[in-house]
């Protein structure tokens, strides 16, 4: 599978403009999301940058879904199962025009609906509840089993985190979802190879994770999960699929974008970023100086 | 007041609370151009075989996964399908935080009837009898919690379920189910209902215990006490204008439930009553304790659930109904 996925993220194939458009989204979530955890002071950096290339290209290009079609029942549905990357979730609303970003740097506040992790009573647009682990992904199956049911060409699309593959419940929506060739459902992998103490390998190794879902009868795609090119073409790869579920395996970092983060178990955890952290992180995001009062500033 | 039922018991059906259940489902779906209903490998043990037989294309066979059967029920909801999640009580408790997270925190109409509730389940023994399940779905939030008494009443709750916005966790029942009611019987969500009149203690009863307290009053009758029947069939939201109003006219009431004492019916009862007309209680039930194997009848009076043991309980508890002061006057 390396050598396709070398293969893809040498090749251009898509229009630049629109390349552009998603690389500033991932942009906007990173730098939103960095700036809410910093004013809640606790909160999820790790898992939230390693996704927002993902959310960005979901949001900005694949999925079927924008503010003004919530109620139609035919939309593409969203599930953050690693419900804890909310900030980047409600970054990605507040950038695609769910809610505003100055709702989004709410999070975790008392009397807001930003809570620590998504709640749909609260941000219709969430889709379901999530914050214990697997259960978006079993919630997501039910999604798209009931639209097919309901013979709707709505897709279904589900984020789940590595450590969350140690839940049982994964595995058995994923034997589920394949006995009931559920083709509208594609699951991603944030696959930042971190958990909350420490590596996956060091607490409960995951791997051979691709073999383990094709024994699961998934079709599975290997992609780098921060090449935005490379997600798009296999989120087209897995369109084509018929008669079994789709899993991209996205590759990431956990903590990109921000290097003194990047690929350090610490930033897993709720953590409390400093003022001095949160223009370090911004800085290192490429958000100007001078637009650090804007998102930092007492709100 | 009306007495709703027959005070009377009709005799064994042969008919088990889950057959009825079952049954119903299939005599209300046409009724219901949403309804999937979710099995977990015991359609056969929960009743929904009819149902299987009946509409395979809405059946959806989840296999022995019961957390992502529960959870997958939230998303079927989601989109608009009105699921009804089958299993074995005691596997409700394995996905109760299926049921927490992904149906009532998400407010999800889905209703989740479990079969082979306490005693009820009989050989299998203690692993099988779910004993704590009323209290823990009673304590979600946004949960109604319902516990039919016998088949008739098992086949129009079923339809009321269905009828219901909400998530609703019901209890159904593995035995053959004594009968207890006519054709015309009454449901309602959240309604209690006399069966048998009496004024000088109240038995309130749920699910297979109310036969069980018929028959206590029976007993109690031949001792010269009046005792009235309540059937609680639905434990939360519990009637507690029904209650208030037997412990005022009663004085003293004993809780008759196939549970623990602790956190089910009789929890439901003392809370409601602590807060309007308090009263002598007592509580019939597991004594905190699991169950064992054996034959149901057997079993209940071996635990404490049969209908000798309300008897006593009744007994107890009017040497505990005058009220203080006239004891101390005396």
């Amino acid at each position: 599978m390396n050598a396709a996925l070398s293969l893809r993220s040498t090749r251009s194939t898509h229009d630049p403009k629109l390349l552009e458009k998603l690389a500033t989204a991932a942009y906007a979530i990173r730098s939103v999301a960095i700036a809410a955890i910093y004013h809640a002071g606790s909160g999820h950096p790790g898992g939230a940058l390693s996704v927002a290339d993902i959310l960005a290209v979901l949001y900005g290009a694949e999925m079927n879904i924008w503010p003004e079609r919530l109620g139609d029942p035919d939309r593409d549905r969203f599930v953050l199962s690693k419900g804890h990357a909310a900030p980047a979730l409600y970054a990605t609303g507040a950038h695609f025009g769910f809610c505003t970003a100055d709702e989004a740097l709410s999070l975790r506040k008392l009397g807001s609906r930003f809570q620590g992790h998504p709640h749909v009573s609260d941000l219709p647009w969430v889709e379901t509840s999530t914050g214990s682990l697997a259960q978006g992904f079993s919630v997501a199956l039910g999604m798209a089993l009931g639209l097919k049911l309901k013979k709707s060409s709505a897709r279904v699309y589900v984020v789940l985190g590595d450590g969350e593959l140690q839940e049982g419940e994964v595995w058995e929506a994923a034997m589920c979802a394949a006995h009931h060739k559920v083709d509208n459902l594609v699951a991603i992998v944030d696959y930042n190879k971190l958990q909350s103490d420490d590596t996956n390998a060091n607490i409960m190794g995951l791997e051979p994770l691709a073999a383990k879902f094709r024994a699961f009868g998934w079709q599975v795609i290997e992609t780098d999960g921060h090449d935005l090119d490379a997600i798009l073409s296999a989120l087209e790869e897995a369109y084509e699929v018929t008669g079994r579920p789709s899993l991209l395996l996205a590759h990431t970092v956990k903590g990109k974008g921000v290097r003194s983060m990047e690929n350090i178990p610490h930033w897993h955890g709720s953590v409390k970023l400093t003022r001095e952290q949160a223009e370090q992180a911004l800085a290192q995001l490429g958000v100007p100086h001078a637009e650090f009062t804007r998102w930092l500033d007492v709100r | 007041m009306s007495v709703e039922a027959t005070p009377q018991l009709i005799g064994s059906s042969g008919d088990s609370l889950r057959e009825a259940f079952g049954k119903a489902l299939v005599t209300v779906a046409p009724q219901y151009p949403e309804l999937v209903v979710l099995d977990a490998d015991i359609a056969g043990g929960t009743g929904v075989h009819h149902f299987r037989k009946a509409r395979p294309e809405r059946f959806l066979q989840f296999g022995i996964a019961e957390q992502n059967m529960m959870a997958a029920a939230g998303g079927l909801a989601a989109v608009g399908l009105l699921p009804v999640v089958t299993t074995f009580a005691v596997f409700c408790l394995r996905a109760i935080e299926q049921a927490r997270l992904s149906i009532a925190y998400a407010k999800r109409n889905v209703k989740i009837v479990a079969s082979h509730p306490g005693l009820d389940v009989g050989p299998d023994g203690g692993s099988a009898q779910a004993l704590e399940d009323i209290a823990a779905f009673r304590a979600i939030p946004g949960m109604t919690v319902i516990s039919p008494a016998d088949p008739i009443e098992m086949a129009l709750a079923t339809k009321a379920v269905l009828d219901f916005d909400g998530p609703v966790y019901m209890r159904t029942g593995r035995s053959p189910a004594t009968r207890i009611f006519a054709e015309n019987h009454r449901f309602d969500i959240g309604k209690g209902q006399i069966v048998a009149e009496g004024t000088d203690v109240t038995i309130v009863a749920c699910g297979v215990e109310v036969a069980r307290a018929l028959q206590a009053a029976q007993i109690l009758k031949r001792e010269g006490i009046g005792a009235r029947v309540v059937n609680m069939a639905t434990i939360k939201p519990i009637d507690v204008e029904l209650l208030a109003r037997c412990a005022e006219e009663t004085g003293a009431i004993v809780t008759a439930e196939d549970h623990n004492i602790y956190g089910g019916l009789g929890g439901a009862v003392a809370e409601a009553l602590a807060k309007t007309r308090p009263a002598a209680i007592e509580f019939v039930g597991l004594a905190d304790r699991f169950g064992e194997s054996g034959e149901p009848a057997e079993l209940a009076e071996h635990c404490g659930i049969g209908a000798a043991s309300i008897a006593a309980a009744a007994r107890r508890v009017l040497v505990r109904k005058t009220p203080p002061r006239t004891i101390l006057a005396a």
